[in-house]
């Protein structure tokens, strides 16, 4: 299983960084978004609740973008037969996917973050950064999980670059849900304290029910 | 195969409908604070928990097609979330018009489950959508069924964040039911019940209507041959029934 | 112990029969041609025995594993080649085969001497997109012979291949190659040579199963009327 995993993400990395489809354009698509935002809003500086709106926002749009594409080049090349003719535990594609969104989100952040950090919060992010990263983790697992689940049922699908994020930003709703309500006093001028506890366990069980239900459905998404 | 008892069930669930329609006009007292408007909770609240646990039968019914491969699971999945859907719509219109007479606003943030119930409606509005873009058979039904779980799996969950979102900093709009006088109770219990009839024999009809179509088709496919009448005109997101029919009867 | 054993095998599109009653024993070592009209099943049957799509009805044993339920122990043993090629047309000749090498566990000198095989003259290491579809189909044919399959499944497999690139393949897929092999040709005269068994299929169902000294090409044309 690990070692069928591991040959998936090599395969994965490597049409990414030959084709540069997905993450390139999530990241300037986050950074266009925080500049559009400064014109929609007419703001310069945005600290606490809008802050961590605006951020959530924007990572969770860039990151159905990248969702959306996480199987095209299957789809379309055969992908997915070559895969379901080996004699490999099938859930190896699902664990594969996620951690490659997972990968890809990361990135996104690390282009993101920053970027909003110069362009448009207030309040200097360096102290609340590591209770920012945990955060941002556990929200980016609940992202890759439903990301690969919703990007694997509307790639087989007509209308698939609609129906993609049509599925995944109902579900994702808990994430942001969590993920701005405990990002909102670590944006804020006044660091009210740390994050609320409640918060992190809404997205670890969110990461956990999905996760789990991924993982067992995932098999039939593929098969036929 | 899915008709047995329709008629019956029918002249129950309208008598039922007008035993609560008259419970809520002439029985149930007026409420002190809403009045006449009150009223409408007796409607809301029961079209919003049929909704809900119509989801959620779907996603069984859904979890029961994956394991047994048989698309009358499939149907009976399709047909229960479809209705659920059009009850979720009744309940978020009466939910509106509530708000609007109690508090002068169409829509509230604050009534955590009125906003959840709008979240699972636009979700589960991409059903059909869903199965309408694919146009293999068998994938669509066994899509849906993986889409039917997750959603059914989302409900309990977005509700208890929704909720999170919401406590501690407004009071509840809408208000509860667990602290219902008597006379009021009783009224709630006979909705409830009316509406469960009356979702359970429309999900019946529309069941029936499907099959009886499937096999007329069936039948003339057989009589005239495979051209005579074409399996499906065009793309549909209907399941199909198969050709082998499965023999349980009922919901 | 047959290579294959079909009894009634029937697959089905929503209201439609894909394939119906289709039955045939297969030999270890045989030939076995499929022709039949466009629509007619041919891609169908293949996909089935390559357990990409489940039997819905009938009994299907492939390599001794009955489908679906022993599908697992199938799958490393046989070998596709569809209509389109399966692999990636961003990643180099190398790149893929060494992917699926590692899929179905087989060492990565295996993949060079296959790359030998189908004389890619040097083009191993550039995307697959920059070949023609001649080569594209050597790479696929190197794809589905990778792993050594003891049952191969070949859909038109001379198509877009030049003279040359059939002669350079024969040992691989061709009847020296000493596999069991299922092959969907349109060229009665050169599917028939090579032969044990021939099927011709129309509208999923069996219009014709006979030894190959039975039929003529002209009764393989009478099915395309």
């Amino acid at each position: 299983m690990r070692r069928t995993v591991g040959a998936l993400l090599r395969k994965e990395l490597l049409v990414e960084l030959r084709t540069f489809e997905s993450v390139p354009g999530m990241s300037l698509f986050a950074v266009t978004t925080f500049v559009v935002f400064h014109f929609a809003l007419n703001r310069s500086s945005v600290e606490g609740d809008l802050a961590a709106g605006i951020l959530w926002v924007t990572l969770l749009f860039a990151a159905i973008l990248g969702a959306n594409r996480l199987f095209v080049a299957d789809a379309d090349q055969g992908g997915f037969d070559g895969f379901l003719l080996a004699p490999v535990d099938r859930s190896a594609m699902m664990v594969a996917k996620v951690l490659t969104m997972l990968a890809y989100l990361v990135v996104l952040e690390l282009v993101a973050v920053p970027a909003f950090a110069i362009l448009l919060l207030g309040p200097p992010l360096g102290p609340a950064l590591p209770q920012l990263i945990a955060v941002l983790a556990l929200g980016d697992i609940g992202i890759a999980v439903i990301g690969t689940l919703v990007g694997a049922l509307a790639v087989q699908t007509r209308a698939r670059d609609l129906l993609g994020p049509l599925l995944a930003l109902p579900l994702l709703v808990p994430i942001v849900i969590g993920g701005a309500r405990a990002t909102a006093p670590l944006l804020a001028f006044s660091h009210a304290g740390g994050v609320p506890a409640r918060w992190l366990l809404t997205l670890g069980l969110y990461d956990l029910i999905f996760g789990l239900i991924a993982y067992a459905l995932f098999d039939f998404l593929l098969e036929d | 195969m899915y008709g047995k008892g329709l008629r019956s069930l029918s002249i129950v669930t309208v008598a039922a409908m007008a035993l609560a329609l008259s419970l809520v006009f002439f029985y149930a007292p007026l409420e002190a604070e809403q009045g006449f408007l009150q009223k409408i909770f007796y409607i809301h609240v029961p079209l919003a928990i049929i909704a809900l646990c119509g989801f959620v039968v779907g996603a069984l019914f859904a979890i029961a097609h994956l394991r047994t491969r048989d698309s009358s699971w499939d149907m009976r999945s399709y047909v229960t979330i479809h209705m659920s859907l059009i009850f979720a719509v009744g309940a978020l219109i009466t939910g509106s018009i509530w708000a609007k007479g109690s508090w002068g606003h169409w829509w509230v943030w604050n009534e955590p489950t009125l906003v959840s119930f709008l979240i699972v409606f636009l979700l589960y509005a991409t059903y059909q959508p869903l199965r309408f873009a694919i146009e293999d058979p068998e994938r669509q039904s066994r899509y849906a069924s993986v889409f039917a779980i997750t959603a059914g799996a989302f409900v309990p969950m977005n509700f208890i964040a929704v909720r999170l979102s919401t406590a501690y900093l407004h009071p509840r709009v809408l208000g509860g039911t667990s602290n219902l006088p008597g006379s009021m109770r009783l009224t709630f219990m006979v909705s409830l019940a009316a509406v469960t009839l009356l979702f359970v024999t429309m999900c019946k009809y529309e069941l029936t209507a499907k099959h009886t179509r499937a096999q007329v088709r069936a039948l003339r496919r057989r009589l005239v041959g495979e051209d005579g009448s074409p399996a499906r005109r065009g793309r549909t997101a209907v399941p199909a029934v198969g050709t082998q029919a499965a023999g349980r009867s009922g919901l | 112990m047959p290579a294959l054993q079909l009894e009634g095998l029937a697959r089905h599109y929503g209201e439609r029969e894909a394939l119906s009653d289709v039955s045939l024993t297969l030999q270890e070592g045989q030939t076995l041609v499929v022709f039949g009209p466009n629509g007619a099943g041919k891609s169908t049957l293949l996909r089935v025995l390559s357990t990409l799509l489940r039997p819905h009805a009938g009994r299907v044993q492939v390599l001794g594993c009955s489908l679906p339920d022993e599908a697992w122990s199938a799958r490393g043993r046989l070998g596709l080649l569809g209509h389109e090629p399966l692999l990636y047309r961003e990643l180099t000749a190398r790149e893929n085969l060494r992917y699926h090498a590692s899929l179905h566990r087989v060492p990565q000198e295996r993949v060079e001497r296959v790359i030998e095989g189908v004389a890619m003259s040097g083009r191993e290491d550039e995307p697959l997109r920059t070949l023609s579809r001649g080569m594209v189909q050597r790479v696929a044919i190197a794809r589905a012979v990778l792993h050594e399959p003891e049952l191969l499944l070949l859909d038109e497999p001379h198509s877009n291949l030049d003279p040359a690139g059939i002669e350079l393949v024969s040992p691989l897929i061709g009847p020296a190659s000493g596999r069991t092999r299922v092959i969907c040709s349109h060229d009665p005269e050169a599917g028939l040579a090579g032969a044990d068994l021939v099927l011709g299929l129309r509208s999923g169902r069996t219009a014709l199963l006979l030894p190959v000294g039975e039929v003529t090409a002209g009764a393989i044309r009478e099915l395309y009327r």
